[in-house]
Parts: structure tokens; C-alpha cells; sequence
């Protein structure tokens, strides 16, 4: 099992750390050629219009589209953004999923937050009971699902924050920034 | 550690997501437009780069709200605005407008020769600056949440930063190294909290991010920052005082994802026309010095 992580620009290093812990062999992977031999791939958190830029200027979007028809890929934040086919405004996609999402949608830094999840697929998949901890930084939301795409977890008020698509994965949040592993771990189940 | 401190895990949290990347000074809409659409991860919003607020001199203080709003408006990467040291109202004033991060800048005159801002009473996060491991630290202590090289701002000279980033990340090693009976020691040498001392000894890194800062000029200044180890990137003057700002804000974007890179590296340091004219530290009067503000 090998997962590599969009190192464009973000977080790529908490994630590998994270997957590190789990005892899965990673690579940063920065152009096309990095993604051979992978099992699955990690779009981080971080700046989605920095992060679109350079998968353009690079060349990674085709070969991003085409690793994603076979492979699991999971964004966080910024990464779902990335994975998303519709944000309402002009910067580049890579339309893996059939979701709606809506960047900033919390507002500013000032109103990031941190909450506790029930998410029945992650405590089957785990075995566990516990609470998913969340943290949310000028998180965006997923306004709506559609085609395949179908709502993992939801705020109290039904905003959704996680969708899963067969072996796509998307979250809001970011559970690199924590020390539970469940969600590296369904992950990599969905890698596996 | 989880300091005693309101949403730290935001605070460190927006800055991990700024890594491996550039964070442009603009001093205006357009600036700020030019800045997002090379591929910066944030943008700094003041009234003058620094290279211009050492040719005007006088004091130097905020920026005018407004004008903060207007970019804040314009783009929709994280905003940065700069108070003066130990200017705690300032601070009140950005946050209260929202920004996304305050730095707490020796670019701009302090307002206080002894003490900087208890960072840890605000929601907004704060970056500062730092010449060495004990000032580092310190600031952590205070609350900010991430941290930068002081480097010499609005000279386009490098050597400054790399001074500080090496001083600061060879400190961390020679700490992996000691034995944990001689962490006190050196806590008290370097002016440094104890608890801090020791996380960073266990973490073999500093607790929070760390970005080069100050003299950055060209693609080159910044993957050699890149690679002695820093996580991202401020380009202040740099950028908007050279002869083709877009272009070279987009080669240096490109150059701190790439910074291991050396082919790459050369491709984006081909033909970006010239780069801004810059001021060689070692002729510069110690009284021009901005890097030994903060305490």
C-alpha cells in the first residue's frame, strides 16, 4: 500500500505524517510522473486557487482526472474544493465528484470552529463510538450531492461536510490536524 | 502543549495551511488581484511595502481600514494586516474588521519598547517575527501562532534571513542533541519558556510554523529559504518593486513548491526583467536597521 499526497502547496506534511503512523509507505507527489505505483491519493488542505494554478501550470489536471476514474482520492478542504465539479465561480476543478461546494462558507478565520461528528460510516468502518472531533478553518460546505455522490456526514442544521462517491472522498474538515486516524484509516480501507 | 488560549488549534491551524506557500505585501485592489492570481496563498494588505516605509521614514503605524476592507473584499485567499509592537488597540481594531492574520511587525514603529501583545486573549491569530530561537519562543509564549524570520525587511538583501533561519533551526538541533537535564540551561540562556523548550526539543521542530521573512527578492532567495528548512514564504518589497511583478510573483510561487528542483528552478528564473534594486546590509547604519525592534 503506497498513498501519495498532492504536495503542491498546503499541508501535504500533516498527512504524512499521519499516514506514517499508520505504517503506510507515502511520496509528495508535485508533477505527473510522481503518481506511478500509487494506490491512492491525498489532496491536503491549503489554498484551493494556489493549489488549481499549479496542478494547471504543471499538467497534473488529465492525469489527476484519469488516476481518480481507478484510484481512491480524498480531499480535505481545500482538496474538496479541488475534487468538486461546481463552486459557483472561475478557478480550475477537477469535476471528480458530483458535488456542489461553496468555498469560505463560514466566513472568515475569526469564525473557525471545532465540533464533534456522529458518523455512523466511520464508527462501522473502525469499530468504534466515539465522537469524530472536527475543525473547521474558512472551511467550505458542500452545498449539495448529486448523481453517485452521497452525504457522510452533516451539521446539526444540514449543512453538509463530508461525501463520499465510491472510492472519492470528500471532508471539509481536517482530520490531519488531529490525532484520530479513523478517517486515514477508511481511507486506506478504500485505497486497499 | 495546548496552551491556555482562545481556538488555538485554529490559530496554528490557519497557518499549516499556508504552508509551501507565498504570502504577497499589496498596498492596493489591484496588487491584490495580481498577487491571487499567481498563485499566492495569502496576501499581506498595508499602506506601504517596507522598501517605502524606510525611504519615507517617520512613523509608521496601521493601516487605514478601508483600505484593508477593499482587498479583504476583492480576494478570496486569507488577509493579513500589520499592527505595531505591543499596539494591543490596533490589534482590537483588525480583528474587530476580521482579518485573517495579524502580524505584529517591526516594519511598522512599536508602540511599546518592552512588551509585545498578550496574542493568546484573541480569536484572530498572530504571526511574528524572530532572529533567534529565544525570541521565538517568547512570542509562541505571548500566543502567536505562528512564526517568521525578521530577516531586513525592504532591503531585497537575503543575508539577514538566512542569518536568522539558520540561527533559529541550528538551535533546534543542537536541542535534539542535549540531554533533558541541560534543557533549563538553555531556556535560561536564550530567554526562552521551559515548556516551549521542550516541546520543541521533543517535536525536532518549532511548535508552530515557521516562514522566511524579510529580503526575499527572487525565485532562487526563496527555495534557499525553502530548503534550509523554513515552511513557506513573505515576499514584501520584492515583488511589487521589480520591473514585472506578476511574472515574478508567479516564478516565485512556483519556485517554493518546486524548491528541490533545480531544472525547475532555473526555468522560472529565465527572463523576469529586473528585480527590485535593493540595499546591501553591511553598508547599512545600524540606526536603518529595523530587525532589532521587539523584545
Amino acid at each position: 500500500m503506497k498513498i501519495g499526497v498532492l504536495a503542491l502547496q498546503g499541508d501535504f506534511a500533516e498527512h504524512v505524517s499521519m499516514l506514517k503512523k499508520l505504517g503506510v509507505e507515502t511520496a509528495e507527489v508535485r508533477l505527473p510522473e510522481h503518481l506511478k505505483s500509487l494506490d491512492g491519493l491525498i489532496i491536503p488542505g491549503g489554498e484551493s486557487t494556489t493549489i488549481g494554478k499549479l496542478a494547471v501550470t504543471y499538467g497534473l489536471m488529465e492525469p489527476l482526472r484519469e488516476f481518480g476514474k481507478s484510484r481512491a482520492i480524498w480531499g480535505t478542504c481545500a482538496g474538496a474544493i479541488f475534487l468538486s465539479s461546481d463552486i459557483g465561480r472561475d478557478q480550475p476543478l477537477l469535476g471528480l465528484m458530483s458535488i456542489k461546494v461553496l468555498r469560505n462558507a463560514f466566513g472568515r478565520q475569526v469564525d473557525s470552529f471545532e465540533t464533534d461528528l456522529d458518523i455512523e460510516e466511520l464508527y462501522k468502518a473502525t469499530g468504534t463510538e466515539r465522537p469524530y472531533h472536527a475543525v473547521f478553518i474558512r472551511a467550505p460546505i458542500i452545498e449539495s450531492v448529486s448523481g453517485s455522490a452521497r452525504v457522510l456526514s452533516a451539521l446539526e442544521d444540514g449543512r453538509i461536510v463530508a461525501a463520499q462517491q465510491g472510492h472519492l472522498l470528500a471532508t471539509s474538515f481536517h482530520p490531519e490536524l488531529t490525532d484520530d486516524t479513523r478517517f486515514h484509516e477508511y481511507f486506506i480501507s478504500l485505497a486497499g | 502543549m495546548q496552551p491556555n488560549t482562545v481556538a488555538w488549534t485554529e490559530k496554528k491551524g490557519l497557518a499549516q495551511m499556508l504552508k509551501g506557500g507565498v504570502i504577497m505585501d499589496v498596498v492596493n485592489v489591484e496588487h491584490a488581484k495580481i498577487a491571487e492570481d499567481a498563485g499566492a496563498c495569502a496576501v499581506m494588505a498595508l499602506e506601504r511595502v517596507p522598501a517605502d516605509i524606510r525611504a519615507d521614514g517617520g512613523v509608521a503605524r496601521m493601516s487605514d481600514p478601508d483600505m484593508i476592507l477593499k482587498i479583504m473584499d476583492a480576494v478570496s485567499i486569507p488577509v493579513m494586516a500589520k499592527c505595531r509592537i505591543g499596539h494591543f488597540v490596533e490589534a482590537q481594531i483588525l480583528e474587530s474588521i476580521g482579518v485573517d492574520y495579524i502580524d505584529e511587525s517591526e516594519v511598522l514603529t512599536p508602540a511599546d519598547e518592552e512588551h509585545h501583545i498578550l496574542k493568546h486573549n484573541f480569536k484572530v491569530p498572530f504571526v511574528c517575527g524572530c532572529r533567534n530561537i529565544g525570541e521565538a519562543l517568547r512570542r509562541i509564549g505571548e500566543g502567536a501562532a505562528m512564526i517568521r524570520t525578521k530577516g531586513e525587511a525592504g532591503t531585497g538583501d537575503v543575508v539577514e534571513a538566512v542569518r536568522h533561519a539558520r540561527t533559529v533551526i541550528g538551535a533546534i538541533r543542537q536541542l535534539q542533541t542535549m540531554g533533558d537535564e541541560e534543557l533549563m540551561a538553555f531556556a535560561k540562556n536564550n530567554g526562552a519558556p521551559y515548556e516551549l523548550v521542550k516541546e520543541t526539543k521533543e517535536l525536532g521542530r518549532m511548535p508552530v510554523v515557521n516562514f522566511a521573512a524579510g529580503g526575499v527578492a527572487t525565485p532562487a532567495d526563496a527555495a534557499l529559504m525553502m530548503q534550509l528548512g523554513v515552511d513557506g514564504v513573505f515576499v514584501g518589497s520584492g515583488i511589487f518593486k521589480s520591473g514585472n511583478p506578476a511574472q515574478r510573483a508567479q516564478a516565485i510561487v512556483k519556485a517554493v513548491t518546486h524548491y528541490q528542483d533545480a531544472s525547475i528552478l532555473a526555468e522560472v528564473s529565465k527572463n523576469l526583467g529586473e528585480a527590485m534594486v535593493g540595499r546591501n546590509i553591511s553598508q547599512m547604519p545600524e540606526a536603518d536597521k529595523i530587525a532589532g525592534r521587539g523584545w
